[in-house]
């Protein structure tokens, strides 16, 4: 059973310091309303959780919390997206946490799967073998990974009903990893409709994984919002 | 030019039926080239498959991008899905060929292509997981840096992305096979020659005689 609050409840969750899972990929499908909650409320000393930096050139979504400086660490495969970020790496600001980004997505699901670590052999023969532990498995070595857990999730997708069960449309990115792996899991969506309106082979997450539901943009405002960006940075 | 050169190049490494994916710049362009009756299936590692060109203005959708967050249209029997399932895909062998872009590749078929220390640090996203995975990796870069320094290697210096995976290197003045055993040219571009390619390659060219004396010929 989940809880429709409002963003201002909802970003309540978040604390100084809190560990938070952000759903989306380099600016795509990410919640846009959370997160500029987040920026608004000024929370600090962040663990931002995330497969990537922000949309090219910054600013722009997560880039929001990396201008306010709200964030002391950052775990994810690629910031090369975000320059004011890479800044604040190199200036020690913020501490880095890099792993490949296939190792990356299955150390959130160790963590909301109950496992209890990641095997790959991805970054063998690489500066990556210092990031990890190596073990032998049928002769074999592989990278041993721990798996990864937030405070908070902060997901995106279309739809929901009032029990928390999600409708993802197009690409659901790391949403659906990111519901499984941390204490509290806040989803943004376009609509939310009533229990039923999603025929049950149509959700994505089950309602299980879900406690909060905050209404974001509608699809409309949203496709509004990607259409002006795209077209602004030549990509569209 | 030599951009679109390349770009063609690739194109012409294609098959019937394989799922490939492209990394981001002159290995995407290689996909206006796909000849025709040829049947492409092009994975993007946020989670698509069957993706096609860019939308037009009006008809783009927020939740359909690429791995680099710009708008993609899906083909028709396309599928989208998250990102611990894209690398299934990629990881477990189930993606034919991936082409990307490279600082530097070794005659040994490794590649450098994330990191500069003290210069470039962008994080290696999914490049480390593409090497490893797939069945065919090919290397498309100018074959020198901006400086004039050759790309083609006897040992990377710059930190690897991954080790020994390397099967093509296609640049704007060469193609080379990597092999057990080597690096062996296998093309030369328009109006190159031999001692151009010798003098602008570092890695030792297994079969670098043979081409001298098919030119001398």
């Amino acid at each position: 059973m989940a809880v429709q609050i409002t963003t201002q409840e909802a970003v309540k969750k978040i604390r100084d310091k809190s560990s938070v899972m952000i759903g989306g990929f380099l600016g795509a499908a990410v919640p846009l309303k959370m997160i500029d909650e987040i920026a608004t409320a000024g929370i600090k000393e962040l663990t931002v959780i995330s497969i990537g930096a922000g949309y090219r050139g910054g600013g722009v979504d997560i880039g929001k919390l990396v201008l306010n400086k709200q964030i002391s660490k950052y775990v994810t495969s690629h910031v090369g997206t975000d320059p004011n970020l890479i800044k604040q790496i190199v200036n020690q600001e913020v501490e880095l946490e890099l792993s490949p980004m296939g190792t990356f997505v299955e150390r959130i699901r160790a963590g909301g799967a109950g496992l209890g670590a990641v095997v790959t052999p991805v970054g063998m023969g690489t500066e990556v073998e210092e990031m990890a532990e190596k073990i032998i498995v049928d002769d074999k070595p592989y990278l041993l990974f721990k798996p990864i857990r937030a405070d908070v999730a902060v997901i995106k997708a279309h739809r929901c009903d009032p029990l928390g069960n999600l409708q993802y449309k197009g690409m659901s990115n790391t949403s659906p990893v990111m519901a499984t792996a941390a204490d509290i899991v806040i989803v943004e969506v376009d609509e939310i409709v009533e229990v039923g309106a999603i025929a049950c082979e149509n959700i994505g997450t089950p309602g299980i994984f879900v406690d909060y539901i905050v209404k974001g943009h509608s699809y409309q405002e949203r496709k509004n919002v990607y259409e002006e960006l795209w077209i602004a940075t030549n990509k569209l | 030019m030599s951009r679109d050169y390349i770009a063609k190049r690739i194109a012409k490494e294609f098959r019937d039926g394989m799922y490939v994916n492209l990394g981001i710049g002159i290995p995407t362009e290689s996909a206006n080239y796909i000849p025709a009756g040829t049947e492409v299936f092009l994975q993007t590692e946020n989670g698509g498959l069957m993706f096609g060109p860019k939308p037009e203005r009006g008809e783009s959708d927020p939740d359909l991008a690429n791995a680099g967050a710009e708008p993609i249209t899906m083909l028709p029997g396309g599928a989208v899905f998250d990102v611990a399932t894209s690398f299934a895909m990629i990881r477990g062998g189930h993606i034919d060929m991936t082409v990307v872009g490279a600082l530097e590749v070794d005659q040994a078929g490794s590649i450098a292509s994330w990191k500069i220390p003290g210069k470039l640090l962008t994080g290696m996203g999914g490049a480390m997981d593409l090497l490893y995975g797939c069945k065919r990796v090919i290397v498309a870069m100018t074959h020198t840096d901006k400086h004039g320094n050759s790309k083609i290697r006897k040992r990377c210096t710059l930190p690897l992305t991954a080790a020994a995976v390397v099967d093509m290197i296609i640049t704007d003045k060469a193609v080379f096979r990597v092999a057990e055993d080597g690096l062996y040219l296998e093309e030369l571009a328009a109006a190159v020659t031999v001692a151009e390619i010798e003098r602008l390659t570092e890695a030792t060219i297994m079969n670098i005689g043979e081409w001298q004396e098919s030119e001398m010929s």
